[in-house]
Order: structure tokens, then sequence, then C-alpha cells
């Protein structure tokens, strides 16, 4: 379960003009004015680019009524670790500085077109938006904040699984994570699960799957184990569509392919039905 | 069956077999030399496994010789009524499960079975489960739930099946259905990790109230060799990702995941499985006892309690 692997897509090279941006799936070359404008959505190819957890939230939640939650909690380190490239400690340090988070997830309560809910919005850029002791600890006590509440909690996932540097500890976030939505289910309140690219490994196998609703953004790559396992393992090529959003849906995993721009309304569209009566 | 680090060992066990085999053919008298030998072969022995570090274990853990499942039950059920198939798909082999007596209690046994025979392993797929395996593995644990029976799940797998079919079918769904789902059984579960933890596929069927670890099993969010190939981008270095991951018993205890260690004699289960395979059915049974003492409630609680304490952020 890593928290990074190749997708198989390009890397994002770096235009050298300011004009250019290059589509990190199709590699056309998009106007940086219409990349923005289009929410670093590739008007070719429909790629939905990986965007931060603050840019996405700005998408989402009414102007105004974020409120964070679980602010304090910050990346630990259980195992003492280090890999060959130093300990963990000075990485998760320069992912802090990087992205200016304090772990993979930004959590907290706003509102949609005027209905309250909680959520936790996971960023791709801290360590590969993997799932460690204080992200699985953040989602679990945003969750447990919902209940209170009986706001509907949504998550928008985007990792490549756990942690490695947390070890142990970052596999039981799956169960921990787990176990606070089906206390959001006993209590009736709705959870909504949106994937987006990549969601992966052990967040695919825990919260990610289990929303009362999954949505997945266009073409976002969902699975559990990664490509170049699965084609050592089984020594066939696999096909192309193969652990895409498209293919969930067509496998009857996910609910809805809904667009970045589409997506606000659509949550709201949701969360009608599960208002409490 | 040797292992690596056990070679200095095999060289005297085999010395000794030589001159016992030439005790009994001939006239020849060896017992002077033979009594030395095992008497090095103690401290030898005592030397060897004294310094056992995480790989090794790992190499105990994976044993060709380890008791498996079946063992298990065959050591300590007098009755094992196996049930089959999800009710979706199949009836994967990876994982098997059924109604047992377990020294008087009745119980449901679910658990990983690796296979020790050629065909046994291809047909278990080395215990690697399918979606179907943790859906059979769901159905059988929420039947326990309604007949009110306690639940001990054994872990040994090296994680769940990574192939196309296994993915088109949902095994990230299949896995995250039983954590949210076990987190609200009503009835006691004991986990017992007897041999290899290997991540999701273990946690798929180890949510527990309590869980167990034989002292040479090893329980881990990836194995050595994958950790070593991304972080350390080099598979030789998987002793040092198994050191760096901490997944022996006595780590996983300090971190707070696991509730009891239950030991193994010397150079690891197979050297005694029958023994081994006692204390573990002992150890169940201790907590069996104090579990089925507790509500349905408190049972449900206990359990969300102890993984929500696991990654509990401390103010420093």
């Amino acid at each position: 379960m890593a928290w990074f692997r190749k997708s198989g897509r390009k890397r994002v090279e770096t235009a050298d003009s300011d004009l250019w941006t290059i589509c990190p799936s199709c590699s056309a070359h998009i106007y940086k004015q219409e990349w923005e404008d289009g929410l670093k959505v590739c008007p070719k190819c429909n790629y939905h680019a990986r965007i931060g957890c603050t840019e996405r939230r700005d998408l989402i939640i009414d102007k105004g009524t974020w409120r964070e939650y679980a602010a304090h909690v910050t990346t630990s380190d259980p195992l003492d670790f280090s890999d060959a490239k130093g300990p963990y400690k000075e990485k998760a340090a320069a992912a802090k500085a990087k992205t200016g988070l304090k772990e993979s997830v930004l959590t907290g309560d706003g509102k949609i077109g005027g209905i309250p809910v909680s959520m936790a919005i996971m960023d791709f850029r801290f360590l590969g938006g993997s799932l460690s002791g204080g992200c699985g600890e953040k989602i679990t006590l945003t969750a447990e904040h919902a209940g209170r509440h009986r706001w509907p909690f949504i998550i928008f996932s985007a990792s490549g699984g756990a942690r490695m540097h947390e070890g142990i500890v970052s596999l039981m976030q799956m169960a921990k994570t787990c176990a606070a939505i089906a206390r959001l289910n006993d209590l009736g309140v709705p959870f909504i699960s949106v994937l987006t690219d990549p969601t992966t490994g052990g967040v695919s196998a825990s919260y990610a799957m289990m929303g009362d609703i999954n949505i997945a953004e266009p073409r976002a790559l969902i699975g559990f184990a990664g490509r170049r396992v699965i084609e050592q393992t089984i020594k066939q090529k696999l096909p192309d569509d193969f652990q895409t959003a498209e293919y969930l849906l067509e496998h009857g995993f996910v609910d809805h392919i809904v667009s970045r721009k589409d997506m606000k309304e659509f949550l709201h569209r949701v969360l009608q039905y599960g208002k409490r009566r | 069956m040797a292992l690596d680090f056990e070679k200095p060992l095999e060289e005297i066990e085999s010395r000794i077999a030589e001159l016992r085999r030439l005790n009994e053919k001939s006239d020849a008298d060896f017992d002077t030399e033979i009594a030395a030998l095992e008497k090095k072969l103690r401290s030898t022995s005592k030397r060897v496994y004294s310094r056992i570090g995480s790989w090794e274990t790992v190499q105990i853990a994976r044993h060709a010789e380890r008791p498996l499942l079946r063992d298990y039950i065959a050591g300590l059920c007098s009755e094992f009524l196996e049930l089959h198939g999800d009710r979706c798909f199949g009836d994967d082999q990876g994982i098997i499960g059924g109604f047992a007596t377990l020294r008087q209690h009745r119980v449901m046994i679910i658990g990983h079975q690796k296979g020790k025979t050629v065909e046994e392993k291809i047909k278990a797929n080395f215990g690697m489960a399918s979606p179907d395996g943790y859906r059979k593995a769901m159905r059988l644990m929420n039947l326990a739930a309604k007949y009110k029976l306690p639940i001990v799940s054994f872990i040994d797998t090296p994680g769940a099946y990574p192939g196309l079919e296994a993915e088109a079918r949902g095994q990230a769904e299949a896995i995250a259905r039983n954590l949210t789902e076990m987190s609200k059984l009503p009835v006691p579960v004991i986990v017992v990790v007897t041999g290899e933890g290997g991540s999701g596929g273990a946690i798929g069927i180890g949510v527990g109230n309590v869980v167990l670890m034989l002292s040479n099993a090893v329980y881990s969010v990836i194995s050595p060799e994958g950790c070593a190939a991304i972080l350390w981008r080099d598979k030789e270095k998987a002793p040092e990702a198994a050191a760096a991951l901490k997944i022996t018993a006595e780590d996983l205890t300090k971190l707070g995941i696991v509730d009891e260690i239950i030991p193994e004699p010397t150079g690891g289960a197979h050297r005694n499985a029958e023994g081994t395979i006692e204390t573990v059915g002992d150890t169940i049974v201790k907590h069996l006892r104090r579990l089925k003492r507790m509500s349905a409630r408190r049972l449900i609680d206990q359990r969300y309690d102890k993984y929500s304490k696991i990654g509990r952020f401390k103010k420093k």
C-alpha cells in the first residue's frame, strides 16, 4: 500500500512560457488562463488535475462559512522511522513547509447552498495524501463532530494509500476511520464520499468506498492494488481504462461521475434527500 | 528445513545424526563426541536465537512448516463445520470459516488458509484472498452475530490478492465494508495473528476486541520487500525495511496494537507445533471467558475505543 505510485501518466512538465500549462494526462498545451478558468480540467481530454485542499474547499463551501476543525492535529513519528533518504521527521517537516499544511487532510465545517456539513479534504501534495495517524485522527474527530451535530459528512479523497513511515499505526487508521463511519450510519447521518485522482490502497479500502453515495471525478485513478503489482502478479497487460472512475462506475462501485464545475450543485441535490425530517 | 541464519545449527545437527548412524551400524562408540556436539548445539542455539532481528522473524513467520489454520482447527476443535460461499460470486479458499467447538466453546472461526502442499497452496492462492473471501468472512461474522457466537479470526496472509478480477469485483470495497461492519459486531471478536499479517488483507478480517499475536508472527502495512523497493529503491534492503517498519509482536505491543504475545518454542512454532497450538488454545479460551461476560454494547464500545486510541494525537 504505497502512498505514491506511478500512475502511468506523464510527469507534469513545467512549460517554459508563463502562458502555457501542459496537461499532465494528454500533454496538450493549454493557455494558462484557460486552464485556471476551467478549474484545472483539461479541455482536450477532460482530465481533472489534482488540486489542493483549500482550492477544493473554496469550490464547494459557501463563502465565509468555513470553520476549521481539529486543526491542532499534526504529524507524529510513532516508529521513529528513517529510510535511505533520512528521517521521516525531516520529510514531514519538508511537506509542511512546502504546503503550509500540518497533515494530509483539511477538516472542518461549513455550508453548501445553506446546508451545514462537515468535511474532510485530502491533499495529495502532502506526502501523497497518505493516510497517517494524524490524518486518521482528523477524519475520525471530524466524523464524531458531524455525528454530534447531525451534519452530513463529506470526504474528498486524494491519496496513494497508507503512509509507510507510520507503519502499522497507519494501517490501523483504516479500521479507526471506518468505525467512525459506522457510527454515523447508526445515527442516520449522511456520509458522502468523493473520490478524486488518485484514490488507491488503504484509503480506497476504507472510508472512500463506504459512502452512502460514492462520487468520482472524471478519469480519476481508483483502485486497491497498484497497476504494476497487478501486472507482475498476473503477467498480463491491463486494459487502458482499468481502475479509472469510468471503470468503477461500470463495475458498480461508484454512483456517479461528476465534473468539478458541477460538484457543488450535485452535492447540494444529494443533501436534500439526506435532510433530517 | 533450516533458514539461512540457522545454518550453523543445521551443520551441528547433521553431524550428530551422522555419528548416531555410525553408532548403530558399527561397534564404534561415539557417545562422548555426540554429547559434546549436543552441548555445542545448545550454546550455538542460544546464541543464534538471542540475536534474531525483524528480518529473521519474517522468515520464521513464513516458514513452510509453520502451523496453519487447519492445523489449529484440527488441534483445538472437537468439531468444525465448514461453511462455504459468499452468496455473491464464489467460495474463496484463501479465507475459510465455519462453526467450531473450540475446547467446549461454540464459536465461529474464520481465517486465512495458506495451504501446505502445492495443490493446496494453489487452491488457497497462497492465502491471498479475493473479495469473495472477505465477503464470505463477513457473511459468517454476521451469522455469528445472529447466533450470538463469539468470533475467532486467524490471520496469516501475505496480503489481499492483487489481481484484475479481484479489482473488478471490488477488493477495496470488500475490505472497507468488513472494517465498517466488524466495528459494530455485538459479539466478542478475538483476533490471532499466527503468521504473516499482510496489510489490508490482514486488517480486512482483523478488527477485534482483543488482538493476540504469536511471538514470531509479523504484522505490517507493507511487506519489507515492497517497502524496500519504494523507500530504498532496492529490494535487497528488505532487512533494513523490516527493522524500520516495527513489525514484530514486541513492537506492536509497545505501539498498543497487540494485547498479548503468545510465546513460541525457541526457533519458532514449527519446532513444536502441537505445543504451540495448545498455548494458542489456552490463550484464546482465557480471553473468551473474559469477553463472554461483556454486554453487546460494551463489546462494541470497547472495540471502538481500542482503535480510536491508535494514532490519537497528544499535544506535546
